[in-house]
Formats: structure tokens, sequence, C-alpha cells
């Protein structure tokens, strides 16, 4: 089951230009929003609502040096993203495992019937 | 921006029929999905499905036999679910033959069912294999930092 936590975790990563944000924070460790903005085709001002929220969802943190604001990445929350994607991935799998044994064997089911009433005839 | 999560799919060798009850059946559902399911496949219909003491409210919305089935899940019991507040769980059968079916779940927070089955294709491929492959990216660019 996904929870309310999850949810937010997949509205943030789910806007490309969110992720060409964090992916940059990611190559290029600690950067102002302004360093970001020279290197997307977005304004410095979509740089740092895309910043803003990622900071909401923990996945960087902000300090302030001299009179820059430098964001890097919490490597903890991706590895975290990771994982959630994954367990989610594994039980839609064991579940779609699932609808294929009960099929399978319903159907192997009814082929057997099929051929027992046919022969009984 | 919608926001799909995952998609899964998966052959079975069994009629699309014989699979279409198994995934819309409440007495199949429970067997595969929660441990109790109170659900009529109807659209519209609301139902719950229970894990352990646990019941979670579920709200049918596509019932198109025997080729698409789909439902909200996981939004708030004193809320209607909407695109917002939810997640769409959507299974879509293709006929492979007389006796082969694949079958083929989504499970997604935002709208993708109003979209041309070719854009959701498109979209699902691009993005879903970007998600996984972004997330990927950057914890191996994260160990070699």
């Amino acid at each position: 089951m996904t929870t309310k936590t999850d949810d937010e975790l997949w509205s943030v990563i789910a806007d490309p230009s969110r992720r060409r944000v964090l992916d940059l924070l990611v190559t290029n460790g600690e950067a102002s929003a302004w360093s970001l903005a020279g290197l997307v085709p977005f304004s410095r001002q979509a740089v740092s609502k895309h910043l803003v929220v990622l900071e909401g969802a923990d996945f960087v943190r902000r300090r302030k040096q001299g009179r820059e604001v430098l964001y890097r990445v919490e490597p903890e929350r991706v590895h975290q993203a990771t994982r959630a994607m994954a367990e989610l991935a594994t039980q839609w799998d064991r579940r779609l495992d699932s609808i294929k044994r009960l099929a399978e064997a319903a159907h192997a089911e009814a082929k057997n019937h099929a051929s027992t009433t046919k022969e009984n005839e | 921006m919608a926001g799909l999560v995952i998609a899964r799919e998966i052959l079975i060798e069994a009629p699309v029929q014989l699979v279409w009850r198994t995934i819309t059946e409440p007495d199949q559902m429970s067997l595969w999905f929660a441990d109790r399911v109170d659900l009529v496949a109807e659209p519209g219909a609301h139902g719950s499905m229970h894990f352990g003491d646990q019941g979670d409210p579920v709200v049918v919305e596509i019932v198109d036999p025997p080729t698409r089935f789909s439902f909200r899940w996981n939004h708030p019991e004193d809320e209607e679910p909407t695109a917002g507040n939810s997640m769409l769980v959507e299974f879509t059968l293709t006929p492979e033959g007389d006796e082969r079916t694949r079958l083929r779940v989504t499970e997604s927070g935002h709208e993708l069912r109003d979209w041309p089955d070719a854009e959701k294709q498109r979209y699902t491929d691009e993005h879903l294999g970007g998600w996984a492959e972004f997330l990927e990216r950057l914890v191996t660019l994260l160990a070699e930092r």
C-alpha cells in the first residue's frame, strides 16, 4: 500500500523540471539558485520555486554563506524514494503473479472439466 | 503534471474473460489484493478493502468488460476521491489469441485516463522508465561522491 508520504514523494519528483534541478544538485554538488538558473532553460524564479518544493519534501537542505543561499541534496531522502518506488513495484508484481496463478488454475480446471464432460458424453 | 507512479505487466495463459473475472469479482479480489474486499464492479460504486483490521475506502471508476477496470483508493475516508487526493489504479487487459491475456496495471497520482491510449503509452514509456532510471542515476552519483 502507498502512504500519504509516498504520494507527496511522487508529486514532488513527477515534475520533469524539478527532477532536472535535483539532478543538477547531485551532479554539481552545492549550488545557489542563481548558478543553477544558468544551467537550465527556465527562469531563476522557477528554479527557486522548485527548490522550495524540494526543500519542503526534505530532498534538499539550504544554508546561508555570506549573502548567498546554497542548496545541497539530502542523499538519504533520495535513497528512501528509490526504496519506496522499488517496494511499490514489488507489491504490484506480487499481485500480478497471484492473478496469473488464479486465472491459469481456473483455466486449467475449466479445460479439464470440459474434457471430462466430453469423455462422459 | 500527471504523476504516474508505477506500471507493471504480466502475460497470463488464460482467456481474457477469465482474467477479467479474477480481477473484478470480490471473492477473487480477496485472494490477490486484500484480506477482504467489499466492492461491486460498477462505475461509481463505493466499497472497501480490508487489510487486517484496517478498512480502506475504494471507489470504482471505469468498468469496461473485459478490457478496462479502474478504481481510486488511498483517499481520506470523509472525502470523495478526486485526482488530487487519491491514487488511481487502472487495469488494461489485452487478449493475445483465445487463451492468452496481457494484463497491465498502472498506479498514478493524477489523471491519465482522459488521454488517448497512444499518448498514455508514450508518457508511461518515457516517464516511468525515466523515473526509475532517474532515481537509480542519483543513487549511483551520490555513491561516487
